[in-house]
């Protein structure tokens, strides 16, 4: 399938476009989940009955159509006014609900920054901000629509916490994870079909990153939507000779230092792989943990779009443009080493 | 509860009510200069729609500030936080003497209210047109599990100035909140002059009904009109919103502040804080007075 059906596909694109037989990017699919958002919280508010959610008119595209089918009385479309849904899901909070308020990531988390803030961190109401469609997995919709600087506003909040999401056995586990952890929590997904990292639902703890590939050489520290490339880079790497660790931070706030330092202890060097500015995201912050804690000297570069507005292009080709793929951090990381 | 207008409880109540409302402006002198700076004229025009939610209207127990089934109040002009804090005190929520802490360092009492602070605040505020969208999420919250209660939301008039409040608006007429009722203190003052000159408000009601809301308008110093307007609300959780527009007067109490937008945020030393004190004991004078 062309990548522009996987644009279309984006707003809910048709039957079509939402069968399992397209392909994403240009490669079959077939195997990757479809956006197990809704699904995956009608399971759980089929058993806890403080699971709402809220979306502004994005429910075909985030899939919160399936919750809303088995859970209409706790599923508000709040129309196409993401201020007002980030603050009512904080008013509903505060009457002892969990619920997830979604949209584009642009809108979530760029346009209602300050709701989040002042209605849902501060107080502290466990509101769910979800963030799908992030970075530039919105491709040729243009600046509007990406998300390139949701970490590093979001990150600078106290008392937020804010977790990357993998894939769809990743989102599972966010989601489940997320029900009882205290205070507000920012989900950041792509684009909600993301090529498969966890073959199982993994255990996680937010704050505490998942080492999926050993190496000694080099460290990839990636987050959401750049782990299963920076996995591949780390294979193609593999086959030049250059031992790779691969770290999936998928909490960016709380960072997991500890793991930051074994890689500065046990390993050559560090490249963050991020699909955001590299201003003020993962590799800031891994950044300030490093030289912080005395950790400079030590070969880093943060990897991720550069502090620019990227053009309209299709998905995929962006992700070439900025050495985004796999063969992209595949060369990044061996201009790191040389 | 609202005895019938004309009869003997009907009378003590407005009286007491009248007293709190001048407990409220006191109040707010008295905590104005221990921070060095208040809100008074945003307290002062709010006084007596304080006295009749917290002393007549509002059903809440003091002794469990969580209680489920409680009427919510939502202070979205936080800024008048000032005169709800000692009302609070006084129904029981917390000790009064902690009000003496006000705005000093690591109290529990800032400019602007905080629900993880303050026993009987159901909400945060500050950030003006946040609390409609808010108390909407509260009203669908009660409808989800099919509470009994009423979210009253207070808001300034400037605030309808702000975007939020018009997207709370048109998601309150959608779900059809019966059980959300707005009150605007029309008090006419924003910080840079009077509302309409900064930018148009009305037609207040003209507006909300568009948005599938009931209205009502009352003078907001006229505590029996008040009471009637309360207790006409209707009892349906189902059905229009309710918008009370309170035609109020920023300052009011205090002549040299009644309609002045220097004292949005001011502070009376001296001579001035004994003779405001005089001029609040001596009762709300008419407005003619002024002219």
């Amino acid at each position: 399938m062309s990548d522009t059906q996987d644009q279309a596909e984006i707003f809910g694109g048709g039957a079509t476009a939402l069968s399992d037989s397209r392909s994403f990017d240009g490669n079959d699919v077939s195997a990757i989940p479809a956006f197990v958002f809704g699904e995956e919280l009608a399971d759980l508010a089929d058993r806890d009955t403080r699971i709402a959610v809220l979306t502004a008119d994005l429910a075909t595209a985030n899939r919160a159509t399936d919750f809303a089918a088995r859970h209409p009385d706790r599923f508000f479309n709040m129309g196409i006014a993401e201020k007002g849904m980030i603050t009512t899901a904080a008013g509903i909070a505060s009457c002892g609900f969990v619920p997830f308020a979604a949209t584009f990531a642009s809108f979530s988390a760029l346009l209602c920054a300050e709701q989040i803030r002042t209605s849902c961190a501060y107080p502290r109401m466990p509101v769910r901000i979800v963030g799908h469609h992030s970075g530039m997995s919105m491709g040729f919709y243009g600046t509007s629509h990406h998300a390139l600087e949701d970490l590093g506003v979001l990150r600078t909040f106290a008392e937020l916490t804010v977790v990357c999401a993998t894939d769809a056995n990743h989102l599972r586990a966010v989601l489940r994870a997320s029900v009882d952890h205290p205070g507000a929590m920012y989900i950041r997904l792509g684009r909600g079909r993301d090529p498969e990292v966890y073959p199982e639902v993994p255990e996680i703890t937010f704050g505490k990153a998942v080492r999926l590939r050993e190496g000694t050489d080099l460290t990839i520290i990636a987050t959401g939507s750049e782990v299963r490339p920076s996995l591949d880079a780390a294979e193609q790497l593999a086959i030049e000779g250059v031992s790779t660790r691969v770290v999936d931070m998928h909490t960016i706030s709380p960072l997991d230092v500890e793991e930051v330092f074994a890689a500065y202890r046990e390993t050559g060097a560090i490249l963050t792989v991020e699909e955001h500015n590299v201003t003020n995201g993962l590799g800031t912050a891994v950044a300030e943990a490093l030289f912080e804690g005395g950790a400079a000297g030590r070969r880093f570069r943060r990897h991720g779009v550069p502090d620019e507005y990227v053009p309209v292009g299709p998905p995929a080709a962006l992700y070439a443009k900025y050495l985004l793929d796999a063969a992209g951090i595949a060369n990044v990381a061996k201009e790191l080493l040389t | 509860m609202i005895p019938p207008r004309g009869t003997f409880e009907r009378r003590v109540q407005v009286e007491r009510l009248s007293d709190r409302a001048l407990f409220v402006r006191l109040e707010t002198v008295r905590l104005s200069r221990i921070a060095g700076a208040g809100h008074y004229t945003s307290s002062f025009s709010a006084a007596e729609l304080f006295a009749a939610l917290y002393y007549a209207v509002m059903n809440y127990n003091a002794a469990e500030s969580n209680w489920p089934d409680r009427d919510r109040f939502v202070l979205s002009k936080g800024h008048a936080a000032i005169g709800l804090y000692p009302v609070l005190a006084d129904v029981g929520f917390f000790d009064p003497s902690e009000l003496d802490t006000y705005t000093r360092l690591g109290s529990r009492f800032g400019d602007h209210p905080d629900m993880k602070k303050i026993p009987g605040i159901d909400f945060s505020s500050g950030s003006l047109g946040h609390g409609l969208s808010v108390s909407v999420g509260m009203a669908l919250a009660g409808r989800v599990e099919n509470r009994p209660y009423r979210t009253y939301c207070m808001l300034g008039d400037g605030e309808l100035h702000e975007g939020q409040i018009w997207e709370a608006a048109t998601a309150a007429g959608h779900y059809k909140l019966g059980n959300l009722v707005a009150i605007v203190d029309r008090n006419q003052l924003c910080i840079d002059g009077f509302t309409d000159d900064v930018m148009s408000v009305e037609p207040i009601e003209d507006r909300f009904r568009a948005f599938g809301w009931q209205t009502h308008r009352v003078d907001g110093h006229d505590l029996d009109a008040l009471l009637d307007v309360f207790a006409a609300l209707p009892n349906e959780s189902t059905g229009p919103p309710q918008l009370i527009v309170a035609d109020t007067v920023k300052g009011r109490g205090v002549r040299l502040m009644e309609f002045n937008p220097d004292w949005h945020v001011g502070n009376l030393v001296g001579a001035d804080y004994d003779n405001v004190i005089a001029e609040l004991k001596a009762g709300l004078r008419p407005l003619e007075a002024n002219k």
